[in-house]
């Protein structure tokens, strides 16, 4: 009954899944408050529904998505369009390629281990806690999907409002501190997208003769007035006579500005370990896991394509300040004591890595960088689900506080190690696959870059194995970490289930190497048909399929 | 170069590999997820069956290699390569860009001679664990823990030596990195073990870099000549096309140009100096002796630490082309082979001392490889596995019977309590003294030959002599070892002298058969000068085997003359050295005393490694630190872009709002529809203009 429904919003059904479910329990838990006359539903009522809602979806992604996606056939996929203010040029209006594919799995992914994880970290508000979780995983995925620019920038912002409230409600002693912080930082960088993004939006409605945010044309039923967006023509200079504010130049450069925040690149990178150190595990996942990755992913989606020329001439500066990222940042988590941060700090050095594929322009090193994404989100979402357990047992981060956790905690620490050598990108393991992807692009498009990132694998061992040996190793001096339990059932499954894709990413990764490749392929096209031959027509399309 | 090998496939060569993997995966996810210990039988069983099974399967292998079950006699037909590509595992990019690693083993006769050292020697010291590992009790599980990592070990070791690729090598040769780390760290309840352990990974990391990056360049090399090339044979086929670029230098390099081949080469010696421990990245092996003695024997002597060798054999084709490369090689390993060398004459610790000796030996191995003798750097791989690995399985029973005692100053006298011990020791160490006909005898002398006639290597004569200087140095520090150790007054504390005596069967049967091939493994590689003084038809079996892999030069013009000279050379050297501990450590001990205020000093300077972790410790580790915590953590992150630029915008904003802003907040509605008046005009004008 259902069938053709489902079939043809497929990406609907998986973005709204958790958002529906959460408007749900909150209305069932009014109805049960008003009925019962009790507090509303209790917690674990709430829990196991946002449990069940946000596995659905998971399976959702995974048969729908996944397995549906046809790797062989190029462009985005499961598309669906529908008006929403068709007088502005703005629609619903989805898609995925291989890139957003596996970003939505990610996603879609780490939420259900994240509650998991976390089932009884949260104690107060924590039905609150689950709809603000539920609510950001639906924002952030209809972030992933998102074809249309002006959709894309609301469900960027959207997205910031649960974590703000998740860093700020259950976070640690300087929470309001790290929110603002937080909230400032990304608002910022946003203002100044958003400006961008009218300018575009206004050369693309002189040019197309009708006001239109699709960032790629719509195959459909019904012809689309205007053009695409990736269809305008930008001046890459101000040669052509454009005034200087519309030119690729600084266009990108306040894009660049709003991603390169998120990522975060050095020097914007200040907010995040902050924000890690306060936010709770859940947030910390998160953050890490999925929000970071949203600055690359808006370079691949937008910045690069809008701007060919202008990503070409930012090349080096962006290369400079990744490899910045990775040496930097390895070198300032070497001399952490807090463990979070010591994560916190890695992340800017794996970003940094990320930052460097994306850079590269070349096939192989975009397409190590998506892959990247998806392992650190993994080992480092793991990472901050171990240290969450430590923590909720000792009460500290603090490195010095701990030594010798691997007699009383065996199994901790051997889950430890794994995630800290996935981390360190040890063959076999996701990370591997995707650095050295990243490397080989990366000497392909500047070999001396190669070389200076190649040190961060150096410096990642340092600093991870230094963590790792004052945790784990050595005698069990202090007394308050003598009775210490290990990890229980429920632990050991969440990290668990985050240790799965990270094996078999590093053992066998065509299967998202060979979907992610052909949309890379298809990105890197489009920046040249855009820079040469601006009357070619895109590369990018978008199908309707057949509705029922 | 070889001949076209003839490529067979063969499914079995994965099950190698596969057997002792699935053991260590098996065994170590119940123990660290599920905390099932099995019984240590159990253990035991798997572990040591799994390794012999490898064995079993290498030797099947070797067997189908020489064509033993072929019909047509081995001369006849062109040389076998055993190939097993599983699936490709990273495979991204398109045409002359295209970089795709299989997940592909093969098995050619220098891949097989590192597998049955691997896996025979490696089932020796399975077994010789089993005993070594029985008392110990220190920890839950811990025997599960240890088969499970050693097995671990075994497989990542066979990666390393079948792989048919770079990238795939590389996960070996990273394996191996993490299970010494696990084993050196086996105890992790002391501080210093922990410590060394991170301490090899770390280090190992820094050779890492140039592995890395020598995989980088290569590819690009090759892929910029339109011919992208991972698997070796790839590479061997198409190398030679780009052998003779040549790479600008940056201006802080010096400038001017470096050979590709050079460069790549060079790149790649630096994994290797980091994992065979040569200078300047030797420091972390010494440490590694924390772990557990088999662990020393397998890992730290026998195998691990040669895989450096390995690879610049197997990529032999590229230093042939390389020739600034094999002067860096040589030199390395020739003056690696004699500091070395001089540091294990000042060591007590009984493990230290064979650490050493490891690294000298390796320093032979390099030497070798720089002369171009690469097949004579295999043989003296071969029969230093031997007896290296019986000399520290020999300390290693030493230091059962004294129950945990590795300080030689506490020894003494043993060799009436662990007759067994003493007798095999003394044959490991006649082997890696080069006493006429025994193992170490033979592959030594083709080493310091090689150099002799080396003519085409700047400063071959000062090598030569290094040689031989490392071979007087090495008899010095041997039997001082064996002397300190087992002959004179036991020195050992009374309460346990009462129960010495050879430790049970399992250790020693294994020290036995270890023995016997440290005395004959010779035969293998009997070099031809002397496999026609004894009338040997098939002499330097293993040279002729390896023909098929790597190039084998011309035989050297050698007559009775040269020879007595090369071996009198060597052997006045390894007499001198043996005298003089003979005379300082059991004629005369008293002489050590009245040296003392000649020798003191050198002598600690020795014993503390011409402080080297000092400094490095001083000159790179701690200015890093530092330079993190005081400028980049505290200086730039916390104040410079935090305070400075973060909040203090944040604060300006703030000031701008209290003294500035507020002013216009007046709450008077005079000067409102003053301020709204003046922006309708303004709008006014702008629209006008």
């Amino acid at each position: 009954m259902l069938g053709p429904y489902v079939d043809a919003y497929l990406i609907s059904w998986v973005v709204f899944l958790p958002l529906a479910s959460g408007l749900l329990l909150l209305v069932a838990n009014s109805v049960a408050g008003f009925l019962l006359r009790s507090n509303g539903l209790p917690k674990v009522v709430w829990q196991v529904i946002a449990m069940s809602s946000t596995s659905l979806t998971f399976v959702a992604s995974l048969f729908g998505l996944w397995g549906r996606f046809d790797p062989e056939e190029t462009g985005y996929q499961l598309v669906e369009r529908v008006a929403w203010l068709p007088d502005y040029g703005i629609h619903y209006f989805v898609g995925v390629d291989g890139i957003s594919l596996v970003l939505v799995l990610l996603t879609s992914f780490l939420m259900p281990v994240v509650l998991l994880a976390s089932w009884n970290e949260i104690d107060r508000w924590s039905r609150s806690y689950l709809f603000f979780m539920l609510a950001l995983e639906t924002a952030m995925l209809g972030t992933f999907v998102s074809l249309n620019l002006f959709q894309f920038y609301v469900l960027w912002e959207v997205m910031m409002i649960p974590m703000l409230f998740i860093i700020g409600i259950w976070g640690g002693p300087r929470r309001i501190y790290a929110a603002t912080k937080f909230f400032l930082f990304t608002v910022s960088g946003s203002l100044l997208m958003l400006v961008a993004l009218v300018i575009v939006y206004r050369m693309n409605f002189e040019q197309g003769g009708a006001l239109n945010f699709d960032l790629v044309r719509f195959v459909g039923h019904a012809p689309v007035p205007g053009v695409p967006l990736l269809d305008t023509v930008i001046p890459a200079t101000t040669e052509s006579g454009a005034p200087w504010w519309q030119t690729q130049l600084w266009l990108f450069g306040a894009f660049a500005l709003a991603f390169g925040i998120k990522v975060p690149m050095v020097p914007f990178h200040t907010w995040l370990p902050d924000a890690h150190v306060e936010a709770p595990t859940g947030g910390s996942v998160i953050l890490a896991g999925v929000l970071l990755k949203m600055g690359a992913y808006g370079f691949l989606r937008f910045a690069l394509p809008l701007f060919p020329d202008a990503a070409l001439a930012w090349a080096p500066w962006m290369t400079g300040l990744a490899l910045v990222g990775i040496v930097y940042g390895s070198l300032v988590a070497m001399v952490q004591r807090d463990v979070k941060k010591l994560v916190a700090y890695s992340s800017i050095a794996h970003l940094g890595f990320v930052m460097l594929g994306v850079f590269a322009l070349n096939l192989q090193g975009v397409t190590g960088a998506v892959l990247q994404m998806v392992n650190h989100g993994l080992a480092t979402g793991a990472l901050f689900v171990l240290v969450g357990f430590i923590y909720a047992r000792r009460r500290t981060r603090e490195i010095a506080d701990f030594g010798g956790l691997a007699r009383p905690m065996p199994v901790f620490a051997a889950l430890l190690g794994f995630v800290v050598m996935a981390s360190i990108g040890l063959p076999g393991l996701g990370g591997f696959v995707g650095e050295f992807l990243i490397l080989l692009g990366s000497f392909g498009a500047d070999p001396w870059a190669a070389v200076i990132a190649t040190t961060g694998v150096v410096l990642a061992a340092a600093y991870m194995l230094w963590m790792y040996r004052r945790v784990v190793f050595g005698p069990l001096d202090k007394p308050e970490n003598r009775g210490l339990i290990d990890l229980d059932l429920r632990e050991r499954v969440a990290v668990g289930l985050l240790a799965l894709p990270i094996v078999w990413i590093g053992v066998n990764p065509s299967p998202l190497l060979r979907r992610i490749e052909p949309s890379v392929s298809i990105l890197l096209q489009e920046m040249e048909l855009r820079r040469s031959h601006d009357e070619i027509p895109s590369a990018f399309e978008a199908r309707s399929q057949e509705l029922p | 170069m070889p001949a076209d090998p003839q490529w067979i496939e063969d499914a079995l060569l994965r099950w190698i590999v596969f057997v002792p993997l699935g053991t260590a995966l098996a065994s170590g996810l119940l123990l660290a997820v599920f905390r099932r210990t099995l019984s240590s039988s159990l253990v035991v069983w798997m572990s040591c069956g799994s390794v012999f099974a490898s064995f079993g399967l290498s030797s099947l292998s070797f067997a189908k290699l020489v064509g033993l079950f072929g019909e047509v006699p081995v001369d006849d037909v062109p040389p076998r390569v055993l190939i097993d590509t599983l699936y490709t595992w990273v495979g991204v990019g398109v045409g002359n860009s295209a970089f795709s690693a299989d997940l592909a083993f093969r098995y050619d006769a220098l891949s097989a001679v590192m597998c049955l050292v691997v896996t025979g020697v490696g089932f020796l010291i399975h077994v010789y664990s089993v005993g070594y590992m029985r008392a110990d009790t220190r920890d839950d599980g811990g025997l599960q823990r240890f088969f499970c990592y050693l097995n671990l070990f075994i497989a990542a070791m066979l990666v390393l030596v079948l792989a048919d690729n770079l990238l795939l090598m590389f996960l070996g040769w990273e394996g191996v990195g993490l299970c010494s780390y696990l084993l050196i760290g086996f105890w992790y309840g002391d501080r210093q073990n922990a410590y060394a352990g991170s301490k090899a990974f770390i280090v190992n990391r820094i050779g890492d870099f140039g592995f890395i990056v020598g995989i980088l360049l290569l590819f690009w090399s090759m892929a910029d000549a339109g011919q992208p090339a991972v698997s070796f044979r790839a590479i061997e086929a198409g190398f030679g096309s780009v052998a003779s670029q040549t790479l600008a230098l940056p201006g802080w390099l010096g400038g001017g140009e470096i050979g590709l081949a050079t460069s790549i080469g060079l790149c790649f010696f630096l994994g290797a100096v980091g994992k065979s421990a040569q200078l300047p990245l030797f420091v972390w092996l010494p440490d590694a002796m924390a772990g557990p003695t088999p662990v020393s024997a397998l890992i730290h002597a026998a195998t691990m630490v040669t895989a450096g060798v390995y690879m610049a054999v197997r990529l032999s084709f590229l230093y042939e082309a390389a020739p600034g490369a094999l002067v860096v090689i040589a030199w390395t390993g020739g003056v690696t082979a004699v500091f070395a060398a001089l540091l294990a004459t000042a060591q007590n610790d009984i493990k230290k001392v064979l650490a050493y000796s490891t690294i000298s030996q390796l320093g032979y191995m390099f030497l070798a490889v720089g002369c171009g003798a690469y097949a004579i750097a295999i043989f003296h791989l071969v029969t230093h596995a031997f007896f290296k690995a019986l000399l520290f399985m020999g300390a290693g029973a030493v230091i059962v019977a004294t129950h945990h005692e590795q300080d030689m100053r506490r020894m003494g006298g043993l060799r009436k309590k662990l007759k067994l011990t003493y007798w095999v020791m003394v044959a490991g160490v006649l082997a890696i003294c080069g006493f006429p006909g025994f193992s170490g005898f033979f592959s030594k002398d083709e080493i310091l030959t090689s150099v002799f006639f080396a003519h085409e290597l700047p400063g071959h004569v000062a090598l030569y002599w290094m040689g031989v200087a490392t071979a007087g140095l090495t008899a010095f520090y041997m039997f001082r070892l064996l002397f300190l150790t087992f002959h004179g007054k036991t020195r050992l504390p009374r309460g346990r002298r009462g129960e010495l005596d050879d430790p049970e069967d399992t250790m020693m049967w294994p020290l036995q058969i270890l023995a016997v091939l440290a005395v004959l493994g010779g035969i293998i590689g009997l070099p031809q000068f002397w496999g026609d003084r004894i009338g040997v038809a098939e002499s330097n079996s293993l040279g002729h085997f390896l023909a098929s892999v790597v190039r084998l030069g011309e035989p050297h013009a050698l007559d009775a003359g040269v020879v007595a000279q090369l071996v009198g050379g060597v052997l006045a050297a390894s007499i001198t050295g043996f005298g003089l501990a003979y005379v300082l450590y059991i004629s005369r001990p008293g002489l050590r005393e009245k040296l003392e205020p000649v020798l003191g000093v050198p002598r600690r300077v020795v014993a503390r490694r011409f402080y080297v972790d000092e400094l490095y410790d001083a000159v790179f580790v701690r200015p890093l630190v530092i330079f993190s915590d005081r400028v980049l953590s505290r200086g730039i992150d916390a104040g410079l872009i935090d305070g400075r630029l973060v909040m203090g915008s944040a604060h300006a904003v703030r000031g701008l709002a209290a003294h500035v802003l507020k002013h216009l907040q007046s709450g008077l509605a005079q000067a409102y529809l003053l301020l709204m008046l003046a922006g309708t005009v303004a709008l006014l004008a702008y629209l006008v203009t």
